[in-house]
């Protein structure tokens, strides 16, 4: 039973980051239709530019707000660098421009930083939490925190007209510009914090991972697989599956023999496969439906 | 505003110059030139494939025309970009009706503000007071709208899940919570039938005198646009070929021909 409640809550606390990089999956999806694949190596980056303010000295809070507004920046200029000129080319013209975004970015943080691992600091320690021996101080903060920054992103696109803006030029973008919305404004904005989210995952799994450019390959597998159980059109849902998959990652990796922490990720793979075929809209996806 | 003084304006509120518009050798829109007078109610009639859409995709900037121009108070609308129509006082419906399918209702209303207010992201996630100010008058405009439409009782479904005439009242209530100068309906009869069409040019005629709109209907129906506008502009193959009150457009010979017979459909 010990057993069983202590895997659930790890499961928790490293669903926390899958929710995270699945929110900023479906945030730029819902923006302009596509996945994200340097996702990622985007949270990496933006890792390592905490890691090295610490490194000089800044205090780690300091170090998490400025990175999160350096990311939000980055993201911003990547959208309008790279994404805006390739907004109408074709599907497959945008995964190359995603998959060489990945390569760029994983070979300049070696390039900068080498490809040595880097142990990252917390700032929650790592003892037991309030006595408990199945949840550590980190695991604990790094939900807290990821509640927040889920908690901040709601309140945001539910209850400000900016927020509202976003969705509605998500859902039609040809009406949102009739009705006055600047729509390259909101999908750079849309970029903007889908890699301050990114950032905040990056942050607390590192940690937990060690800090090394190819930190993000498996997180952002299961951020796939908790973006498609959730439905990729439902930032609420992503947060859901991110929650799902990394319980459920636990609790196969735990009782299932044979399959132990090496066959954790196949899991992932298989999660996604199992959901495009029964049922694609996901959880809580909206399905499409095309007038024709 | 009087009808009669409005009819004496002499400057139009809207004026297409000599619009054409040309898709590869296609030609959808031919020399149009017309006068939209401030307080009336135009209709803009013809066959299938005559224009008419691509008119209104012109004047709201879904298409850029390949000559001539659009004169909104005498100033082109052909340099803004399309999200910046809006501000100027122009807003749209559509034939197959494009509401935000997810969103409440209230919320696509809502939306339909966004030209009317001046926020950005760091004064309106703080909901400063100004902003508060702002928002709280815009909430009542969105209230006395749905309520103006009958839309109150469903302010809160999602607009997917409404039955067809009432998206399209709620897009309608999107387009007037923009205040717009001209609106533009595009078939907003379609779909409906005989009671709710002859509610519907009540409707039309309603919103002109009582929030001082200019309107700007096309439609297939003719007998809601011979019994609701006042000046009638008839197209056919892209080019005008009638221009005047209703029954002037409705005698005309070539509009009969362009019908063949099918003038009172």
């Amino acid at each position: 039973m010990e057993l069983l409640s202590n895997q659930i809550l790890a499961g928790i606390a490293t669903g926390a980051i899958y929710a995270c990089m699945a929110l900023a999956l479906v945030m730029i999806y819902q923006a302009i239709g596509q996945l994200n694949f340097a996702q990622g190596e985007m949270a990496m980056f933006s890792t390592f530019m905490a890691w090295q303010m610490i490194h000089w000295g800044a205090p780690y809070w300091a170090a998490f707000v400025l990175t999160l507004m350096l990311s939000f920046a980055g993201g911003v200029v990547i959208e309008r660098l790279l994404f805006r000129p390739l907004a109408k080319a074709p599907i497959l013209t945008n995964l190359a421009g995603f998959l060489a975004l990945f390569a760029i970015i994983n070979s300049v943080a070696g390039l900068i930083w080498d490809f040595t691992i880097k142990p990252f600091p917390s700032p929650f320690g790592s003892s037991p939490f309030l006595g408990s021996r199945l949840v550590s101080t980190h695991q604990a903060g790094m939900i807290g925190v990821i509640l927040l920054v889920l908690a901040v992103l709601f309140v945001f696109l539910r209850f400000t007209r900016m927020g509202l803006a976003m969705r509605a030029a998500a859902a039609q973008p040809e009406s949102a510009r009739l009705v006055g919305i600047d729509t390259n404004r909101m999908i750079a904005l849309g970029w903007g914090m889908a890699a301050a989210v990114g950032a905040v995952a990056g942050m607390l799994i590192a940690p937990v991972v060690f800090l090394d450019p190819n930190m993000m390959g498996g997180v952002l597998i299961y951020g796939f697989a908790a973006a498609v159980l959730g439905g990729l059109s439902s930032p609420p849902g992503a947060v859901v599956g991110g929650f799902l998959v990394g319980i459920i990652e636990n609790l196969v990796g735990t009782y299932v023999s044979g399959v132990g922490n090496e066959l954790k990720l196949p899991i992932a793979l298989a999660l996604i496969v199992i959901v495009l075929v029964v049922k694609p809209s996901g959880l809580f996806g909206r399905q499409e439906i095309k007038r024709v | 505003m009087t009808e009669d003084r409005l009819a004496q304006s002499h400057n139009p509120l809207l004026s297409v110059r000599d619009l054409s518009v040309a898709f590869g050798g296609i030609v959808a829109l031919n020399g149009v030139s017309f006068d939209m007078q401030r307080g009336h109610i135009l209709g803009l009639i013809g066959p299938n494939g005559a224009g008419k859409t691509t008119l209104f995709n012109c004047l709201s900037r879904l298409y850029q025309p390949s000559k001539g121009d659009i004169l909104m108070e005498g100033a082109s609308i052909l340099t803004r970009p399309p999200y910046r129509i809006a501000e100027i006082g122009i807003s749209r419906t559509f034939q197959n009706v494009a509401l935000f399918p997810n969103l409440s209702v209230i919320d696509n209303v809502r939306v339909g503000t966004h030209s009317r207010s001046n926020g950005n992201i760091v004064s309106d996630s703080l909901k400063l007071g100004q902003v508060r100010r702002a928002e709280a008058a815009l909430e009542r405009k969105v209230d006395e709208i749905l309520g103006y439409l009958g839309l109150r009782g469903v302010a809160h479904a999602v607009a997917a899940e409404l039955p067809f005439v009432t998206q399209k009242r709620v897009e309608l209530a999107r387009a007037l919570a923009a205040e717009p100068k001209i609106l533009l309906l595009d078939e907003p009869a379609g779909g409906l039938n005989h009671d709710e069409v002859h509610g519907l040019g009540e409707l039309i005629r309603r919103i002109r005198k009582e929030r001082e709109m200019t309107v700007l209907l096309v439609e297939h129906h003719m007998g809601l646009v011979m019994s609701t506008a006042d000046h009638v502009v008839a197209l056919n193959f892209g080019r005008k070929i009638a221009e005047g009150t209703p029954s002037q457009v409705q005698s005309d010979p070539q509009v009969i021909e362009a019908y063949l017979g099918n003038k009172n459909r």
